[in-house]
């Protein structure tokens, strides 16, 4: 009995290292199985969407271990470029004082815009106007051109991606900004500005494209004249965007470049998507 | 038996420590590289911009605590008393079953009532109405039902000899209940309130959605503030390295906050005994 169950496993055992050698063939190189670990590091943005892929690509192919390690962009950089990780990954897009040899390949985008209610009659606000409201200088909308009535200032929770966008593209320091409520989730900061005519926010424009889809009386305001949206982000216009990047020291070869091919093909849209970021595909 | 008793009082013991440990464990990066001194003496609590103080959060909480027992402790105590002394039977079975249903009304759905329903209320007196009074009014809604119930229960367990010897005594009803009844079950109810304060302490959810979240230390009813629960809800999912380990120094300082409460309560009530 204990035999046959043997026998059993093993030939299962057997069944499922061809499998995995069958579909690594037409990946890698012929005959080698996929397996192995892989080990990511870096930005604290981009750790969720690359373990959901990881998560993914595991069940896919169960040889293999896909490990998320988080500790900022920079980290990220610098593991990647020495070569401590198999891939980086970094939150922004490489400049040309980081290391030579590192190769980007965006997974996604990241876009953050302005949002107020639908029934305000301020279309678009300029840098300074943004600035000048977040900085306690402007509080009524009729010195930007709207009703008279106070501006309701509502910041994100402090280590947030969207904080860490905006007050880097604004030019604020977060002690700096005077908020008059500070909203956790997406959700509640949606709610508060449907609640408040006055209010204005910013949130991450997937996030703010599907409340608006849902019938939430929000809008999107254009920056810089270019409209919030995805395609937009997309397509590399909007200003207040970053590529979410998987970084490698040179070309990837066996396992990176299988993982990060999967990463970058439209079969993780759905994934990209449930974080609120902008796929990179159509 | 006993074994099994003090094996229970054993385990329950460990864990308290336990989790305390590990709260100092995760806190002690922060304490090291920070020092204890900055979190009650920095300019601000901007962890990202390595400034980390938690004294306006530790006002915040203290301020919606006090504020939800000031009125949910007598609101409690007058429901017990209308509902064991004043009101008629068949009312008081009904009335009681709706205390219960609002004890077991989870903290999220407070919360989301109070962000939808008593926010814009508020925020006619100041928008966007989430600050400290909407705050206060969520969490005495939200102990209301503990101060209650276990008022309630003190008023029942009040021995039907002294509610006797008044009426022997010629004492009106009225008299009988709150000069001989209430100072009886005065015990109970300290109790009751006891629970409903560390409820309000800790409660985390409802005082994030309805309390503004900035921190600062509130000067008026209509100011926004940030407690020590909201503040680990709100940054920990973001939060890397000091940051981070600065969250579980909020943690500890909210131990310490509720230990300080409990030691103060117990030696108030031994005085209290002992006068």
């Amino acid at each position: 009995m204990r035999f046959i169950g043997l026998c059993c496993l093993g030939f299962l055992v057997a069944a499922l290292i061809g499998c995995d050698r069958g579909e690594a063939s037409t990946n890698i190189e012929l005959g080698k199985p996929l397996s192995g670990r892989l080990l990511l590091s870096g930005s604290s943005t981009i750790a969720p969407l690359a373990s959901e892929i990881g998560k993914r690509f595991e069940a896919a192919h169960p040889g293999v271990r896909i490990d998320v390690q988080t500790g900022g962009s920079s980290k990220g950089v610098a593991d990647a470029a020495t070569g401590r990780v198999d891939v980086g990954m970094a939150s922004r897009a490489l400049k040309p004082q980081d290391p030579e040899n590192l190769v980007a390949h965006t997974i996604a985008l990241d876009g953050v815009c302005m949002m107020v209610h639908a029934d305000n009659p301020v279309a678009s606000l300029t840098n300074e106007q943004v600035r000048g409201i977040y900085a306690g200088a402007i509080d009524d909308w009729s010195q930007v051109g709207g009703e008279p009535g106070p501006i309701v200032v509502i910041n994100r929770a402090e280590g947030r991606s969207e904080v860490e966008m905006f007050t880097t593209y604004f030019d604020l320091a977060t002690p700096e900004v005077e908020a008059d409520s500070i909203a956790g989730d997406n959700e509640q900061g949606i709610t508060v500005l449907a609640n408040n005519p006055g209010a204005i926010t910013y949130m991450s424009i997937g996030t703010g494209e599907s409340a608006v889809a849902r019938g939430e009386p929000v809008k999107l305001l254009p920056m810089d004249g270019v409209p919030a949206t995805t395609a937009a982000v997309r397509e590399g216009r909007f200003p207040i965007a970053r590529p979410l990047n998987l970084l490698t020291s040179g070309e990837p070869d066996g396992l990176a470049a299988v993982f990060i091919g999967y990463a970058t093909s439209p079969e993780v849209t759905d994934l990209v998507l449930n974080l609120n970021y902008v796929p990179t595909h159509e | 038996m006993l074994t099994g008793v003090r094996f229970a009082g054993l385990l329950a013991a460990t864990i308290v420590l336990l989790i305390a440990g590990f709260l100092l464990w995760r806190a002690w990066p922060a304490l090291s590289t920070i020092g204890p001194l900055r979190f009650a003496s920095d300019d601000g609590w901007f962890p990202t911009a390595d400034r980390f103080n938690l004294l306006p959060m530790l006002w915040g909480t203290l301020a919606v605590t006090v504020g939800a027992v000031l009125i949910a402790g007598p609101m409690g105590v007058l429901s017990a008393m209308f509902c064991r002394h004043y009101a008629p039977p068949k009312l008081a079975v009904i009335y009681r079953r709706m205390i219960e249903l609002l004890a077991g009304i989870p903290s999220v759905v407070y919360g989301f009532w109070g962000l939808v329903v008593l926010a814009p209320w508020v925020a006619e007196l100041r928008p966007p109405g989430l600050n400290l009074l909407t705050g206060v009014l969520i969490l005495s809604l939200m102990i209301l039902p503990t101060v209650a119930l276990f008022a309630d229960a003190a008023l029942a367990g009040v021995s039907a000899e002294h509610t006797r010897s008044a009426a022997a005594l010629g004492l009106s009803p009225h008299a009988t209940l709150w000069r001989v009844v209430l100072p009886a079950s005065s015990s109970g109810i300290a109790t009751g309130v006891l629970l409903g304060i560390g409820r309000a302490i800790g409660e985390t959810m409802a005082v994030l959605m309805v309390c503004g979240n900035i921190v600062q230390t509130p000067t008026s009813l209509l100011d926004p503030v940030r407690t020590l629960t909201a503040n680990i809800a709100l940054e920990m999912g973001y939060a890397l390295g000091d940051h981070r380990s600065s969250l579980f120094v909020t943690g500890l300082a909210l131990l310490i906050m509720i230990a300080v409460l409990v030691g103060a309560a117990e030696w108030l009530s031994r005085g209290r005994l002992r006068g």
